[in-house]
């Protein structure tokens, strides 16, 4: 918070950034807002439609153009399988799988993904009908609160698609062959899902599973 | 039901459903992400708005004056809770800093303000708005400077005196013709779990319901009520899903106040959950420790003497980190002494992390044991088994209730392949790795303390467990559901187990790695009490009555558990009370870690390529979950050995690296496979299901081991926690 009654730059920064809240910091007149900037007006958020394929479903939402694509899933899709560890990309527990790459929800706007293919953890299986990697990790206990888990199994689903793809990691010895299935390439690849439980061995097991198809 | 005599043969024994591997039975709802953490939960209360937490910018003064009209005036502003129109408020038992400061500031980040909006964005920009005048003042930061002013803290229920004697220790260790004495380091240590702290509070005329993540939800409930100024009776809390907690979410948080002062601010439901980038200077975390540890021994080997003493700060009025405790209790020696002393620091509150006293404690004696196990050329599992004590050191009167510490060294030697070790320093190569091992004793003790439960049977043969009692990964909800199927004689599909709700009775919740032992046996209780309203219902002689098959039999009659409560679903409550047990026996559980290294001779990084853990913790209820605590424990240990530390600023007072970013934990990259050995072992002391705990005694010890590896690997001995590899570049042995 601003310790005293002096807007620093940055403090501008965050205001301008939020768009909506000008009048009530006035000094933003005083030149520090691009001439092109258009005039900020006060009142409602600015709202935006967006239209999202969710699970194989259009989702139509109206929603704050700040608002994260994990904040739509969670706050406005009430699919709240997918968890907010940090709001920053640092921990991998938001992770979905977005036109069959996996991203962290949690680093973009919910309206740049119109008409986009997102994939949750509640589109890759349910309770009464697992999908074999969310098989896997229950067969391998490979979480323990839970938290970061539907993270960890999307992660994995769409790193298996990768290798698959040929799309090599920080690890593999060679760029022009095609990566392995590997304990190595794994833990690599699965390095963005943090688990502070500490359920990595038992991950690493149920991935390699899924992997030599014998889940 | 109370505990005082050792237990005798039970049901429990039969071991159908106890003691098997079994598969968790929430895992199909955290794999799925339909099971409900405290944030999420949209279908509990209607209308709910969202808070967002303002922190201090200083750590220590005061505010002079607060400007919330920019912030009010923001867009979907519903309510901004601060000090000044909180009401009055009191400080919980289980806090140490108030969790809504104001005017006075207590430490950087302490909530000061809560923002109340219609949408998380709405909430979040007013925020940024609060204007805060501040009239910051000197504080103390750093442990190294404030630690000749540490006092001898008070004694608490869980922390022993602060200086304990046997014997002659000065003299003793004078005369020792072989001497270790030497200091260890440990950081602050943040126990960022994956959820981050969150709640949803709802008012219905005076009465609070709080939708939270907590571990303890009796000692919850009593904070919520005696911070507001309410009655108990009026709070309710309910935490079926934990998303991590490791000790942070043993207390009411700050989520949990300002979700509630929100709520009644803005007239409707609030929710609210700590910003990561927030939580590590507004929370607890374990504190950082300075430890001498002085040994000596005859040169046979035997210790004559042993001290160990220990210092950490905290907020006024807070604890000492208590990591000199196990050096009571673990090894031999007539002579011996320990001292706790506390200062005073500006930093945020330091309490419990998994393992409080026992995972810095350990991190620190463990060394200090291979240090003087080279200074006698001896092996170091040689020189553990040598000062093995089967009875209290201090009271040799007070036998352990097991003790299989030179078991779990032996079985782990032979499985690990110590026997080929090179105990020569900096000896093995690899290619571009030097390469070595070491080991550790783990220690961590059981810890009695009563716990209630509900059973409930109905017409469909379903048995319904109901307590308090806490899930935070641990596997509770399956071990509980397997005492109640082993008790009850159903397969565990039968058992429903509902967890986490303040309207359920008193558990001994999650802390301390008391929570399987003592809520199972807890649950143990109440189904006696159930078995014996259910012969009776059926006319059996309680007795005589076989529990299995989902019927009751005896002699040749036998008749369908369901049919007990045909007419009337049957509801018995007990719970396990303790008798002194625990004072005429020592329990702990113990263990031994293995860890072998690679150290890059040119850079000196180090990579985990092998850990191992044997452990004797009493009868093991579900080995595969109890594997998995183990294995996250030694994860969470190797975190502390290599990378985990807090790092001060020590002008302005926080926590610098206080995100995931920042405080680095370990990731899939850095551990290999881990392996985890149960020893046979039933403890029929330590209660009616004869188990101990495991969640705890996976973190002690294992930074050591993996210290000594390192050592073993290049010679460089690091005290000074986390070994990163500034710390041994310029040591590394000359390669060429």
């Amino acid at each position: 918070m601003p310790s005293s009654s002096d807007f620093t730059r940055r403090d501008v920064l965050i205001v301008g950034a939020a768009s909506v809240v000008a009048t009530a910091a006035p000094n933003i007149a005083h030149g520090q807002v691009p001439a092109s900037a258009a005039p900020i007006i006060a009142g409602a958020p600015v709202m935006s439609k967006v239209s999202l394929n969710v699970n194989g479903g259009i989702r139509e939402v109206e929603l704050d153009m700040r608002a994260t694509l994990l904040d739509a899933l969670r706050e406005n899709l009430q699919l709240t399988g997918t968890k907010k560890g940090c709001d920053h990309g640092q921990c991998g527990a938001c992770t979905v799988i977005v036109n069959g790459r996996r991203i962290n929800s949690c680093l973009t706007l919910a309206v740049m993904h119109q008409g986009e293919t997102i994939t949750t953890i509640e589109g890759l299986g349910t309770p009464d009908n697992l999908h074999p990697m969310q098989a896997a990790f229950i067969k391998h206990d490979g979480y323990q609160c839970g938290y970061c888990t539907p993270g960890q199994i999307c992660s994995a689903v769409a790193m298996l698609e990768e290798i698959k793809a040929g799309i090599p990691s920080h690890v593999s010895t060679d760029l022009t062959s095609a990566p392995q299935d590997t304990n190595e390439e794994y833990r690599e690849r699965m390095s963005g899902n943090i688990c502070r439980c500490g359920a990595y061995s038992n991950i690493v097991e149920a991935i390699t599973e899924v992997a030599e198809g014998r889940a | 039901m109370k505990f005082d005599t050792p237990a005798t043969t039970n049901p429990i024994d039969q071991l159908k459903v106890i003691g098997k591997p079994t598969d968790r039975i929430d895992g199909p709802l955290k794999t799925t992400g339909t099971a409900p953490y405290a944030y999420e939960r949209h279908d509990v209360v209607q209308n709910q708005a969202y808070g967002y937490m303002v922190g201090s910018a200083i750590a220590k003064g005061r505010i002079a004056s607060i400007d919330v009209k920019a912030a009010k005036a923001a867009p979907g502003v519903l309510a901004i809770v601060t000090a000044d129109n909180a009401g009055k408020l009191a400080k919980g038992s289980f806090n140490t800093a108030k969790l809504l400061g104001g005017p006075d500031i207590e430490h950087y980040h302490q909530a000061i303000a809560v923002v109340v909006a219609e949408t998380f964005e709405q909430a979040r920009t007013a925020a940024n708005l609060v204007r805060i005048d501040y009239v910051p003042t000197k504080g103390v930061f750093e442990l190294a400077a404030a630690k000749d002013s540490a006092k001898a803290p008070e004694a608490n229920a869980f922390s022993g005196p602060p200086d304990t004697a046997a014997g002659d220790f000065a003299g003793a260790f004078a005369a020792a013709p072989v001497q270790l004495d030497a200091v260890y380091t440990t950081p602050d240590h943040a126990h960022v779990m994956m959820e981050p702290h969150a709640s949803i509070a709802a008012w219905n005329g005076d009465k609070l319901t709080i939708w939270t993540s907590n571990q303890m939800i009796a000692w919850g409930v009593g904070d919520v009520a005696k911070t507001l100024g309410i009655p108990v009776e009026n709070v309710r809390l309910d935490s079926p899903f934990i998303g991590g907690g490791f000790g942070g979410k043993l207390f009411v948080r700050s989520d949990a106040l300002l979700a509630a002062l929100g709520a009644r601010a803005a007239g409707r439901p609030v929710k609210v959950a700590l910003p990561r980038p927030l939580m590590i200077n507004n929370t607890t975390h374990r504190p950082a420790t300075i430890q001498r540890i002085r040994i000596g021994a005859a040169r046979d080997g035997k210790i004559t003497a042993i001290g160990h003493e220990t210092w950490s700060g905290d907020l006024p009025g807070g604890g000492a980190e208590l990591a000199a405790n196990q050096t009571r209790l673990l090894y031999a020696g007539a002579n011996r002494m320990t001292a706790t002393r506390l200062a005073v620091l500006d930093l945020p509150e330091g309490n419990a992390m998994r393992a409080p006293g026992e995972a810095p404690g350990m991190m620190a004696l463990e060394i200090a044991m291979d240090e003087m196990a080279e200074k006698l050329g001896l092996d170091p599992i040689e020189f553990r088994a040598l000062n093995d004590t089967q009875v209290d050191p201090e009271h040799p009167e007070r036998p352990f209730s097991q003790r299989q510490l030179v078991e779990c060294m032996r079985i782990g030697a032979e499985r690990f392949g110590w026997s080929k070790r090179n105990p020569k320093p900096g000896s093995v190569r690899e290619g571009r790795w030097f390469v070595g091992t070491g080991v550790a004793a783990a220690f961590r003790n059981n810890l009695l303390t009563k716990s209630a439960a509900r059973v409930r049977l109905d017409g469909r043969g379903t048995v319904t467990v109901e307590t308090d009692m806490t899930d935070i990964g641990t596997g509770t909800y399956t071990i509980i559901g397997q005492t109640a199927a082993e008790m009850m004689g159903v397969p565990l599909e039968k058992v429903v187990v509902r967890l986490g709700d303040s309207s359920f009775p008193v558990s001994a919740g999650s802390g301390g790695q008391w929570g399987a032992n003592n809520s199972t046996a807890g649950v143990y209780a109440a189904c006696v009490k159930l078995r014996e309203a259910v012969a009776q219902k059926l006319g059996f002689n309680s007795e005589e009555a076989v529990f299995a098959d989902a019927s009751v039999r005896a002699g040749n009659r036998s008749v369908p558990l369901a049919e007990a409560a045909r007419d009337k679903e049957i509801i018995a409550e007990d719970a396990i009370e303790y008798g002194d047990l625990d004072k005429k026996y020592q329990q702990s559980t113990f263990g031994a870690h293995f860890v072998e290294v690679g150290v890059d001779v040119a850079t000196a990084e180090v990579r985990l390529r092998r850990m191992l853990a044997v452990c004797a913790a009493g009868r093991i209820l579900n080995p595969k979950s109890a594997r998995s605590q183990v294995i996250g424990a030694m994860t969470m240990g190797a975190g502390a050995a290599l990378m985990e530390e807090l790092a001060v600023d020590k002008r302005l007072g926080f926590f610098v690296n206080h995100d995931l970013a920042g405080y680095e934990v370990p990731v899939h990259a850095d551990i290999p496979h881990q392996d985890v050995i149960f020893l046979e072992e039933t403890d029929p002391i330590s209660s009616p299901m004869k188990a101990k705990g495991v969640g705890e005694l996976g973190i002690c010890g294992v930074g050591a081991a993996v210290a000594n590896a390192i050592y073993n690997a290049t010679g460089v001995r690091v005290r000074d926690y986390p070994i990163t590899l500034d710390k041994l570049l310029t040591e590394l042995p000359q390669t060429g």
